[in-house]
């Protein structure tokens, strides 16, 4: 079985549905900023339940009181001693688990470099971020994700990918080579436990208008990029695509 | 038995020591289990994911430090603020549970400061140490103290501290366990699909499992305190399928038989959460598990007592020398029995071989 990579459709509004997202817990890497903070928000107004992680207490406690329903849990994705503690909370203060949104992203050093001018450390992080992190937050959390199967719920990974994964642009070698790595993952992932009835996503949410989009093209026109609002709502719609199709 | 040192859950050379029905005992390498599981049967493991339960902390009124081990909770209700523990001296996991110094003379209203967590003693549970505790905190407010200031209950058999990874077995959901249902560690995700492959099915429950031993005679005696546990709709019913097409019931962990015999009344399980009492043992005349993978346990403990709902005396007598004999390693990460029942007492206690598989 192939992975699905769910290609952004143009934003369309989705109607709310209480039913099926007030079933739903979701926990989200890298929630207080760009697509991660338009999901936690999108999540909870549609009534799911969230938790998110992000790095720094003030934002997450900030996004926590604004977005209700939701968790919000300081941890880096990158740091492997934060993983179990933060799968710990993520479970103990859902409940259960529904869907894992790896999104959290490392951009790798900026201004963007050739390969041959990067530094291996900052490989290293990007990989340890979009790679790593997703790699043992995704295994800790794999338990929780098959007991909802095994109760007759859904359970999906949702890995956030980029056009870099698949095509090699110069001076995008340290998020291409670590999103290539994930969105690779992804696919052995679902081919692996498609018979648990765990489902494996990529998702490339196109260039939108975030923080990390002007860190990596500073001179980029704003008015041409997604909204990570728009991004967040055409994410939402695959999943829901996902989840109310047959495994 | 030789202790297990390391912290390894499925180490390459594990074995596993089969009783099979008749009572025949065979020691097969571990990474061979799936050879012992048969279509149609029905494996059912605890999916409890553990929780650091191990609290450094001061006793208030006298300053003094003290080691909070949670030990239980009266149920798996996620608002639950209520535990009980284990209270010790001054120390750590590198002295043995038998030799920690006594913590201070604890009483009800007494607080407690663990990191970031503050508790009260609501009162004491028939033992000077045995304390149930309030904590002063949100839901929220407690899973993060927990994930930064506890560690899990560590042991000091093995060495090296242990982390959440290595008392997590790969199936843990929902964190609920005070030590690790390690009987799971024997459980990979490549076995788990396999098995499905095979014509089996793989099912969960969710048990507290308590603390296995405190050091203290008093207190060890009274093990398994009583532990709250929830049974699936899918799972019971899955068990109740099988037991009526005579299939095997296969327990992951002793936590899981204790549950399920738990649950069953006039032959039928029942969905949902409960709370198991009592042990399991000799007098025990099992109803709905025909087999059991678990560690391997030695005389005088619980679990080894467990074992005797499912053999005779005798067998497991030789089933303790065999294990001896293979220097099977003991404890957590040790090696693996898999033991079937080889009598059946609903039966009149005929024996196993005379009464239809």
């Amino acid at each position: 079985m192939k992975t699905e990579t769910l290609e952004t459709s143009t934003g369309s509004d989705v109607p709310s549905h209480d039913g099926f997202f007030g079933q739903l817990r979701v926990a989200i890497t890298g929630g207080t900023s760009g697509l991660g903070l338009a999901l936690v928000r999108e999540f909870s107004a549609r009534g799911a339940r969230v938790a998110f992680l992000a790095r720094h207490a003030e934002p997450v406690a900030k996004v926590e009181r604004e977005n209700k329903n939701t968790h919000g849990i300081v941890a880096d994705v990158s740091d492997k001693d934060a993983i179990y503690p933060a799968a710990l909370q993520i479970v103990g203060e859902l409940g259960g688990l529904e869907i894992l949104i790896n999104n959290a992203s490392d951009l790798g050093a900026v201004p963007l470099a050739l390969l041959a001018d990067t530094n291996c450390e900052d490989l290293g992080k990007a990989m340890a971020t979009n790679v790593l992190g997703p790699f043992r937050l995704t295994n800790a959390l794999l338990g929780a994700l098959s007991g909802s199967v095994r109760e007759g719920r859904a359970a999906l990974v949702v890995n956030i990918s980029s056009d870099a994964a698949v095509t090699p642009y110069p001076k995008w070698g340290t998020y291409g080579v670590s999103k290539a790595a994930l969105r690779h993952l992804t696919e052995i992932w679902n081919q692996e436990l498609s018979v648990e009835g765990v489902r494996f996503l990529s998702f490339d949410p196109g260039d939108m208008d975030t923080p990390m989009h002007a860190l990596a093209v500073p001179d980029a026109d704003r008015t041409t990029l997604k909204t990570a609002e728009a991004a967040a709502r055409d994410l939402i719609t695959a999943i829901e695509t996902a989840l109310t199709r047959p495994a | 038995m030789i202790a297990a040192t390391a912290p390894v859950q499925r180490p390459p050379r594990a074995k596993v020591m089969v009783v099979d029905p008749t009572g025949q005992i065979r020691d097969v390498p571990r990474a061979t289990l799936l050879d012992q599981i048969q279509p149609g049967d029905l494996v059912v493991a605890n999916d409890a994911a553990t929780i650091p339960a191990s609290l450094s902390g001061v006793h208030l009124p006298s300053h003094r430090p003290i080691e909070v081990r949670l030990a239980g909770v009266p149920s798996l209700d996620p608002d639950n603020r209520e535990f009980s523990a284990v209270v010790f001296g001054e120390g750590d996991f590198h002295t043995r549970t038998e030799d920690r110094p006594q913590p201070p003379s604890l009483a009800a209203g007494e607080q407690l400061q663990m990191g970031p967590l503050s508790a009260r003693i609501l009162h004491l549970l028939d033992h000077p140490r045995l304390v149930m505790l309030e904590f002063d905190h949100s839901r929220d407010e407690l899973w993060a103290g927990l994930a930064h200031h506890g560690r899990p209950i560590q042991y000091s058999h093995v060495p090296v501290p242990l982390a959440l990874w290595d008392v997590w077995t790969p199936i843990a959901g929902p964190p609920v366990a005070f030590e690790p249902p390690s009987a799971g560690f024997a459980l990979s995700w490549q076995l788990v699909t396999e098995m499905r492959v095979a014509g089996a099915q793989f099912q969960t429950i969710t048990h507290a499992a308590g603390l296995s031993s405190t050091g203290d005679p008093l207190l060890d005696k009274r093990l398994p305190l009583d532990e709250p546990y929830r049974i699936p709709r899918a799972t019971a019913d899955a068990i109740n399928q099988a037991k009526s097409n005579g299939k095997r019931i296969i327990a992951v962990g002793t936590t899981v038989v204790r549950a399920l015999e738990h649950a069953v009344h006039e032959g039928k399980i029942a969905a949902g959460e409960n709370l198991a009492t009592g042990r399991i043992g000799v007098k025990t005349r099992l109803q709905v598990v025909d087999a059991l993978l678990s560690g391997t346990h030695e005389p005088g403990t619980s679990h080894y007592e467990l074992l005797r709902a499912f053999l005779t005396d005798a067998e497991l007598e030789r089933l303790t020398t065999e294990l001896n004999l293979r220097e099977y390693r003991t404890h957590e990460f040790g090696d693996s029995v898999l033991v079937s029942r080889t009598f059946n007492k609903l039966a009149e206690d005929k024996p196993r071989s005379q009464i239809p598989w």
